[in-house]
């Protein structure tokens, strides 16, 4: 094996890929062996790094020192001074940085444990970390009540936004007898300001693959489906590739290991619909149907896709399982909360000083997060909100900073966690236009099955404008509280029950400001 | 035409978003016209209504006629606070077309769309295939110019 002095970990996503990733990464290779450093550095083409910098984005081991928006005509410079020279180009350094350490981002990592560290698209690298252990312990050493039971004790709950108890989901499909049951892993994000699924699915694939395989054999499912959404193109490519390799290395295919279990992975793509997030609307989106949700019960887990009992998990939950699978259910529950075992992973957004993705324990509060891990707010700006849980979510005010982040402590506060996404908002920023952004997406989004959402989204739009326009009056937003409320106790599905979260939440914390602006 | 790329998939219902997807892909107006949606209909034995039921559903196919290029930009909350507003202003001078339109000359169709999950890196728009982030109002017109001369 050779040994490398340093390595350069190239980020390799979405925005890295249009700026020209591809022939930099050539570019830099040939420049090293110009310089006669191949054998001494060593480029590792990975996934997210744990923050958002502009363009072309690298992070150079063991200095830990972080560059952003690199070009071509940059290589040279960056060799010179720092392969060769030791010395950081200064000018190029991540600039929202300063002395804020990304290592801090990956406080505990169990779902982001490869990521920005591996090649995702190497399944060797994977495997080299202990990859595929918990699908062979899985799959050969347990039966499947006892994954289920395992599951069930870690207290994993869903992180798609709902936080059902996965274990207990799981243990309404195994018992059933039934000729084919299937595994659908929700990859369809579409809650704004959500991207957590991406950053996983790109930089580990294989560890969803795994967390799927493992569910499925829980539930004796042989075939599994991952609905993603079509603009995720890496993500696709990534999945796709990890698919393949697990099928030459016979981890997935027919009479896996020689235990006669047989599972079939495949991606499904969407075509762009927000409800499709909803369980049994993205069933109906993988039979060919317009992607309206079915009325429930009967839940997925007993009749779902084609009728047959389907579980349906989020992407982040499904990659933690390899994790309690491989060290026990005791080691998972030492993180998070007792009600809420286990870490999350948030995207961090806004006018905080450096945007990013984190995983930390389920119970960090609010300023914990924003202070320690995206070094407080940007210069010259104060914390006014933030919008967690995208859309379907609540907006915090300064007063909700030390609540803990967990299930069961929002709920005190009748606030959720949702998806993971935090947008930061500073002192200037209106709270009624951003609730006018938030409606403007539910009425388009609404899918028009059911009259309180169809109708409901339309007149809360309405409301809404009038209101920031400067038009409407403090009975308005009294009555777009009545009508959320209708909606919450009334739509089908979740989108009709979720406008009541932005919409209360913003009033009561922000009610002053909806005074001024209706009194203009 | 239409028939060659349906005889690409099973005759299932569930392949229905996948043909679709192929037919609006390779047309070079990038929409499913009347005739596809019929040859659909007979290839997978569903009616005509179950296909634009469909069809209209989801946001990423189209009924009309699009440009050479289509350009989706963000309005989700992310990127609204991040200015989308000014960006979309600024695409629609430019360009000189409307929300859903396309130019005269069948180059660029404008359209907005929900959250394309690039918020790191708001405002946010996708053109074809590739995500431009980090928008400000020259970079925009530095990206159409560029297109503008490719084309």
């Amino acid at each position: 094996m050779k040994y490398f002095r340093s390595h350069v970990l190239v980020g390799i996503n979405e925005t890295s890929v249009a700026a020209g990733v591809h022939s930099f990464v050539k570019a830099l290779r040939a420049e090293l062996s110009k310089t006669g450093l191949s054998d001494e550095i060593n480029i590792l083409e990975t996934g997210p790094l744990g923050f958002f910098g502009k363009g072309i984005c690298v992070t150079v081991y063991p200095d830990n020192i972080n560059y952003e928006n690199l070009k071509e005509e940059h290589i040279t410079e960056l060799v010179q001074e720092h392969f060769l020279k030791g010395r950081p180009v200064a000018h190029l350094l991540l600039e929202s940085a300063g002395k804020f350490s990304p290592k801090l981002n990956y406080n505990k990592r169990i779902v982001l444990r490869n990521s920005g560290i591996i090649d995702p698209e190497k399944i060797d690298d994977y495997i080299g970390t202990g990859g595929y252990e918990a699908w062979e312990k899985a799959l050969t050493k347990m039966e499947p009540k006892q994954i289920v039971d395992e599951v069930k004790n870690s207290g994993l709950r869903g992180r798609g936004g709902a936080g059902f108890p996965t274990g207990v989901k799981w243990s309404f499909t195994a018992p059933l007898e039934t000729e084919q049951k299937y595994v659908v892993v929700n990859a369809d994000e579409g809650e704004p300001g959500t991207f957590k699924d991406r950053l996983i699915m790109e930089g580990d694939p294989h560890q969803l693959l795994e967390g799927i395989m493992i569910c499925a054999r829980a539930v004796g499912a042989t075939k599994a489906y991952i609905y993603i959404r079509g603009e995720y193109k890496l993500c696709i490519q990534r999945l796709q590739k990890a698919i393949d390799d697990c099928k030459n290395y016979g981890i997935i295919g027919k009479n896996i290991f020689d235990s006669g279990f047989d599972l079939d992975i495949q991606i499904k793509i969407g075509a762009g619909a927000y409800v499709c997030g909803e369980e049994t609307a993205l069933i109906e989106s993988l039979e060919g149907n317009r992607g309206h949700p079915r009325w429930k019960p009967p839940f997925p887990g007993v009749k779902g896709l084609w009728q047959a009992p389907t579980v349906v998990n989020n992407v982040e939950t499904l990659a933690n399982v390899p994790f309690i699978i491989a060290n026990g259910a005791n080691e998972f529950s030492k993180y998070g909360t007792l009600e809420c075992p286990g870490t999350k992973v948030y995207t961090i957004l806004g006018d905080v000083a450096y945007p990013g993705l984190c995983e930390v324990d389920m119970g960090t509060t609010l300023r914990t997060i924003i202070n320690d891990y995206a070094g407080g707010m940007k210069k010259g700006f104060k914390f006014k909100a933030a919008l967690v849980g995208g859309a379907a979510g609540m907006i915090l005010s300064e007063r909700l900073l030390d609540v803990k982040m967990d299930l069961a402590s929002l709920n005190q506060y009748s606030a959720v966690l949702g998806s993971g996404a935090i947008l930061v908002m500073n002192e200037h920023q209106s709270i009624a236009d951003m609730l006018w952004s938030i409606l403007r997406f539910f009425r388009h989004e609404s899918c028009g099955k059911c009259a309180p959402c169809k109708n409901g989204t339309q007149q809360l739009y309405r409301l809404i404008t009038k209101i920031k326009k400067g038009d409407g009056t403090m009975d308005d937003v009294d009555l777009m509280l009545k009508i959320a409320e209708t909606m919450q106790q009334t739509s089908f599905c979740a989108l009709g029950q979720s406008p009541i979260m932005a919409i209360r939440s913003a009033i009561d914390n922000f009610r002053d400001e909806f005074i001024a602006i209706t009194q203009k | 035409m239409y028939k060659e790329i349906c005889a690409k998939y099973a005759p299932t219902k569930d392949n229905l978003i996948y043909i679709l997807h192929d037919i609006q892909d390779s047309h070079p107006q990038h929409y499913i016209s009347p005739d596809a949606v019929k040859a659909i209909s007979e290839y997978l034995n569903l009616p005509e209504n179950h296909i634009y039921g469909v069809l209209t559903f989801y946001s990423m196919y189209s009924t009309n006629p699009r440009g050479k290029n289509i350009i989706r930009l963000c309005e989700s909350p992310p990127c609204y606070i991040k200015g989308s507003e000014n960006i979309l202003r600024k695409l629609k001078t430019i360009l000189g077309v409307g929300v859903g339109e396309t130019t005269k000359d069948g180059k660029f169709t404008l359209e907005l769309c929900a959250c394309l999950g690039v918020c790191g890196n708001a405002p946010v728009m996708m053109i074809n295939e590739d995500v431009y982030g980090d928008l400000s109002e020259e970079k925009v017109e530095d990206i159409i110019e560029k297109m503008r001369g490719r084309n």
